[in-house]
């Protein structure tokens, strides 16, 4: 099994600085906008952009959980059901700029499952998408990020692993593997 | 493992400890999409599923179809007083006729013990059992100890005492297997000639006097008299039976301590248990009800997400 890294913590954190300051040019005060981390691993680097804009702006952005397990396209089709995550919205998503944020972003369905997951809580203003790591030329839908980390030319065989000091990793590195 | 043991859930005596926490966890979080303004979620568009109904039911009826509704499953409703069974159909034609027509899963009730198991052993569809005569009724008892979990934050080394008809009763079976599973103590109280002879052998103390029942528990799970059920007579009289096992507010508050009340339902108010008692803070027999419906869709889902 090979392994490349293609973001460590450094690099992180100045990544993770430029998406916040893109997110303030467009959201200017942030008075009508939420953050929506997707189970199981977006909401790690949700929490992180949430706690430095709080930072950065002093605005505390209602951040929540959405899980996309009851979502998803391919129940049915996999051996096992996925486990469910818990889905934490304790504010109101109607007339809100929604921005979902999740680590990865490959096929696409699991965007398109959130999409669907949202629509349930309300109907929002706007919905863009955050993601750390773009898989280009692997998308199955058409959905495209608006804010991008790092876009990573990748094939379907390998795997983006992200590991974040948050999820209980020695520093924050993301790597590229090789299945073998 | 994010998967039952079992194709089937046609009792609480086939699964596991796994299983059942598999099963809770995920009705915590359909329990979550219940409450939403949208309640419906469309992770069974593409299945077809059978209530199948040879006795009599509201509540777990109903239960199941809104479970069924609110996975987006197509639901079809069978019941036999009004069906070919009257014609002298066998139930085996009777559920490959109705799976002829290319429905993924069957929830069944019936009067005769076993229904459920003998069908599985002819007919490839998940089946659902939704009490089968006086042996079992696996999702009335996850859904109890569903609701003592989330009333008492867990289920293990909580006495719990069912207190009742235990002779006719499917609940009472499937509650000590579940309530055992997860670690509780179990005390079956009632008149003597309402509780099996030998269910102590299941590891449950036995208690014929129901002020002892209350003092010593911390859960009581109240049962209905199966009149029904029982082709002669087992006490002398309604009347005589409240006097001596019916639990009343006043008992409750005699007793010092908190306890929950629990009811499968359907309540005979003044016999069983008092209207005060029924309704006051102690019952969570309303809860129960609703997490009904989260414990059939989180066994719904979990049983047509395995290939």
């Amino acid at each position: 099994m090979q392994k490349k890294l293609i973001l460590d913590s450094d690099l992180l954190d100045l990544t993770v600085s430029r998406l916040c300051q893109q997110l303030i040019e467009n959201h200017n005060d942030f008075s009508n906008t939420v953050i929506l981390g997707m189970q199981p691993r977006g909401i790690f680097l949700a929490e992180i952009i949430h706690q430095k804009l709080k930072k950065d702006t002093g605005t505390d952005i209602p951040l929540g959980y959405l899980d996309t397990t009851f979502y998803r396209d391919d129940f049915r089709r996999r051996e096992t059901p996925i486990r469910a995550n818990e889905t934490r919205v304790s504010f109101i998503i109607e007339g809100k700029k929604v921005v979902l944020v999740d680590d990865v972003l490959f096929t696409g369905r699991s965007i398109r499952a959130a999409m669907d997951a949202m629509i349930a809580f309300g109907r929002p203003a706007t919905v863009e998408l955050l993601v750390l790591i773009d898989r280009r030329r692997n998308r199955e839908l058409p959905i495209s990020a608006d804010y991008v980390g790092k876009e990573v030319n990748t094939l379907a065989s390998q795997r983006v692993l992200v590991e974040l000091e948050a999820q209980g990793h020695k520093g924050n590195k993301i790597w590229l593997i090789n299945k073998d | 493992m994010s998967k039952l043991s079992q194709k089937h859930l046609l009792g609480i005596k086939d699964i596991t400890r796994e299983d059942i926490e598999l099963i809770f966890e995920t009705a915590d979080n359909f329990k979550d999409v219940i409450n939403r303004p949208i309640k419906k979620v469309p992770s069974l568009r593409d299945v077809t599923i059978a209530n199948v109904f040879f006795e009599n039911s509201t509540r777990t009826r109903l239960s199941f179809e809104l479970a069924q509704k609110r996975l987006s499953a197509d639901v079809i409703n069978f019941s036999a007083s009004n069906s070919s069974v009257k014609k002298g159909e066998t139930l085996l034609d009777t559920v490959n006729n109705i799976l002829a027509m290319k429905v993924d899963m069957i929830v069944m009730r019936h009067a005769s013990v076993g229904a459920p198991h003998y069908l599985s052993r002819h007919i490839q569809a998940n089946i659902v059992n939704a009490g089968d005569g006086t042996h079992e009724h696996p999702t009335q008892a996850l859904l109890d100890a569903f609701s003592i979990r989330e009333k008492l934050g867990t289920v293990s080394g909580k006495k719990i005492a069912i207190i009742g008809d235990i002779l006719h009763s499917r609940v009472a079976l499937s509650n000590i297997f579940a309530l055992q599973k997860l670690g509780a103590k179990i005390m079956v109280c009632g008149p003597p000639t309402l509780l099996p002879k030998f269910i102590g052998q299941l590891g449950v103390e036995v208690e014929y006097d129901v002020r002892k029942a209350l003092l010593w528990c911390d859960v009581a799970n109240v049962l209905r008299i199966q009149l029904e059920r029982q082709q002669i007579k087992y006490f002398p009289s309604l009347r005589e039976y409240s006097l001596y096992y019916g639990i009343t507010r006043k008992m409750l508050d005699s007793l010092k301590k908190q306890i929950v009340i629990m009811h499968p339902g359907p309540i005979n108010r003044g016999v069983e248990l008092s209207s005060d008692a029924a309704d006051s803070p102690h019952s969570i027999i309303l809860d129960q009800v609703e997490n009904g419906v989260a414990i059939r869709m989180a066994v719904l889902y979990l049983l047509a997400g395995s290939k």
